[in-house]
This record gives structure tokens, C-alpha cells and sequence, in this order.
């Protein structure tokens, strides 16, 4: 499948063109630290650190959108950038390591929004957050972290 | 002018600090992650910022409050992407100094640097100063939307830093 990926006609527009990759690569930079800073913003409130002055499930519903939107942009830009180097990407280590924590961060998200996650309305003064929320959060930031660094690292490995 | 830039980078390129960053292989990849997820920090609470301005987000919060909780993260952030930023200059001279990317992204630094420091200096003399008119709330939307223009600039800029340069990447 990778190898019919690296030999579709995107793919090869891709490789062949020398600003398509930088350009695609600016806007997959750009909604990644949108994805992260935003996620960063939620994590950091649950944790008790950042924003207090307004309530977890108001900043929830406020910024949960926008990082949606801007990880559906982060998808589509990377999936593209992928197939241009479908084949080599798919063995890199740094990349397979990129797209574990992706899937852990995945599944940490589903847990928490399923669980503890859906009673945040009633956290507050009296109802603090939750230890298993601070804890999400904690494993949310360590992922995304871990992500970045991986996706960046593979920058420096020659794919092929 | 640019020979001098060019001596003063071949210089640095041979300075001890810039020998170590050159031949210990994990400092770049570091520090240039240390650089991204500074930047995630900086781009967010400008969109988190000015998207309150324009509209759609946090409409339920003066603009005051918004500009407190996001302003002091962008500006100790921009510390970290300073001190990283300088960093990777030290380390690849070359591909910095005289890079046309490079130029234009410090260009565009300096005015929304500027420009946030005018917004900034409004909310200071009086909480409701970009609400008290029709016209500040056209001019705090004008400020808003050149910001983030700016702040993309800035981003894309430094992405292709990369690609115009004679060094490797």
C-alpha cells in the first residue's frame, strides 16, 4: 500500500517540485503548534497551572473546536507530505515512534472524555478537578511533547 | 554590509560554544524542539488573543481579562524562542545570517513585537480603551488581523529558513 502511495501522481508532483514540500511542510507546522498550544491550554488548566480564572468545562467547550479544526488541517497537510515518501516514512523509526504516541494520546483523549471527562461541568470550588483528570492531562502534555520531538527528529534521518 | 555579516558569521562558526553545538549531534534536534514547542505556546495564545478581537472566540469574557491570562505567556515564551533561536544561530552561522528567510522573519518580528506592545499599552491606561468606540474596535480589529498575518509570516518564514540556505539542513 505505502509503495502504491509513493506511486500515485500527488506523490510524485510532490517529489518532483522543490516549493510543494516546504510550503505544505509550513502550513503542517503551523496547525501543529495550533493542535498542541491549544491542547497545551487545556492540559495546563486541568493541571490547576494556567487560566483559573475560568472554568474548566467553559475553556473545554471553548477550545476544543478550534484544536479540531486545526488537528483535521495537521492530518491532511502531513498525510500529504507523507505520501511523497510513503515507503521510506512507513520504516522510519522516528516516524513510527511519532505515530505510537499519536495513538496513546488518542486513546488517553477517548478515556478521559468518556469517563471522567463528562462530569466536568460540576468541577469547581467546591468540586475540584479530579486526580484522574490531572492525570490525563499529565500523560497529554509528556505525548504531545514526545510527538513534536519525534516529528522534528525525523528532519535529521535521511528518508528515502 | 553583507561581507561583514558574512566575516562576523565565519567567526562564530569558529568560536568554541559554536564547535561544541556543531559536533555534539543531539543539541540541534533539541533545542529546535525546544524552539517548536515554544512556538505552539506563542501561536495559540495569539489565536486564542485575537480571535477574541475579531470575533468567534471567548465572547463571553471582557477583552481585558483574555489579554491578561494570554499576553504574559507570549511574552516569557518569546524569551525561551529568543534564547533557543539564538542558540541555533550559534550553532549554524551560515544558515542564518545571511538567509533571506531569516531576514524577513526578524523583519516581521520587530513590527508585531511593536505592534503588541501599542495594543498592550491601550488595555494598560484603561481596561475597556479598544471598546470605548466604534472606530478603537475597528482599530483593535486591524491590529488583530495584522498580528496574526504577521505571526503566520513569522512561522512560515522560519520553516523555509531551511530550504534557502547553502548548508544542509
Amino acid at each position: 500500500m505505502f509503495a502504491w502511495l509513493h506511486a500515485t501522481a500527488l506523490a510524485e508532483t510532490i517529489r518532483e517540485s522543490s516549493y510543494l514540500f516546504p510550503w505544505i511542510e509550513s502550513i503542517h507546522v503551523l496547525a501543529l503548534t495550533l493542535v498542541v498550544g491549544s491542547i497545551s491550554i487545556v492540559d495546563l488548566r486541568l493541571l490547576g497551572i494556567a487560566s483559573r480564572d475560568r472554568s474548566a468545562a467553559q475553556l473545554m467547550a471553548e477550545v476544543l473546536p478550534f484544536t479540531w479544526t486545526a488537528f483535521i488541517v495537521a492530518l491532511l497537510s502531513g498525510g500529504t507530505l507523507f505520501t511523497s515518501h510513503a515507503v521510506g516514512y512507513a520504516q522510519n523509526f522516528q516516524f513510527r515512534m511519532k505515530m505510537l504516541l499519536l495513538a496513546l494520546a488518542g486513546i488517553n483523549m477517548l478515556v478521559f472524555h468518556l469517563f471522567t471527562g463528562r462530569h466536568a461541568a460540576r468541577w469547581s470550588q467546591d468540586h475540584p478537578i479530579p486526580w484522574q483528570a490531572r492525570l490525563a492531562a499529565g500523560i497529554s502534555l509528556t505525548l504531545w511533547i514526545g510527538i513534536v520531538a519525534f516529528g522534528r527528529w525525523i528532519g535529521f534521518t535521511n528518508v528515502q | 554590509m553583507a561581507q561583514s555579516v558574512h566575516a562576523f558569521a565565519v567567526w562564530l562558526s569558529n568560536t568554541p560554544l559554536s564547535l561544541l553545538i556543531q559536533n555534539v549531534s543531539w543539541i540541534i534536534p533539541t533545542v529546535q524542539t525546544i524552539h517548536i514547542l515554544s512556538i505552539a505556546i506563542v501561536m495559540s495564545s495569539v489565536f486564542m488573543l485575537h480571535l477574541r478581537i475579531i470575533g468567534p472566540m471567548g465572547r463571553g469574557q471582557p477583552l481585558a481579562a483574555v489579554a491578561r491570562r494570554f499576553l504574559p505567556w507570549i511574552w516569557c515564551t518569546l524569551v525561551v524562542l529568543l534564547l533557543s533561536g539564538t542558540t541555533l544561530i550559534i550553532g549554524e552561522p551560515g544558515r542564518s545570517l545571511q538567509n533571506p528567510a531569516f531576514l524577513a522573519k526578524m523583519s516581521m518580528l520587530i513590527a508585531v513585537v511593536l505592534l503588541t506592545l501599542f495594543f498592550q499599552r491601550g488595555l494598560r491606561r484603561d481596561a475597556l480603551f479598544w471598546d470605548s468606540s466604534a472606530g478603537r474596535r475597528a482599530s483593535a480589529r486591524l491590529i488583530a488581523v495584522v498580528s496574526l498575518l504577521l505571526w503566520v509570516g513569522i512561522l512560515f518564514a522560519g520553516r523555509w529558513i531551511a530550504y534557502m540556505t547553502d548548508t544542509s539542513a
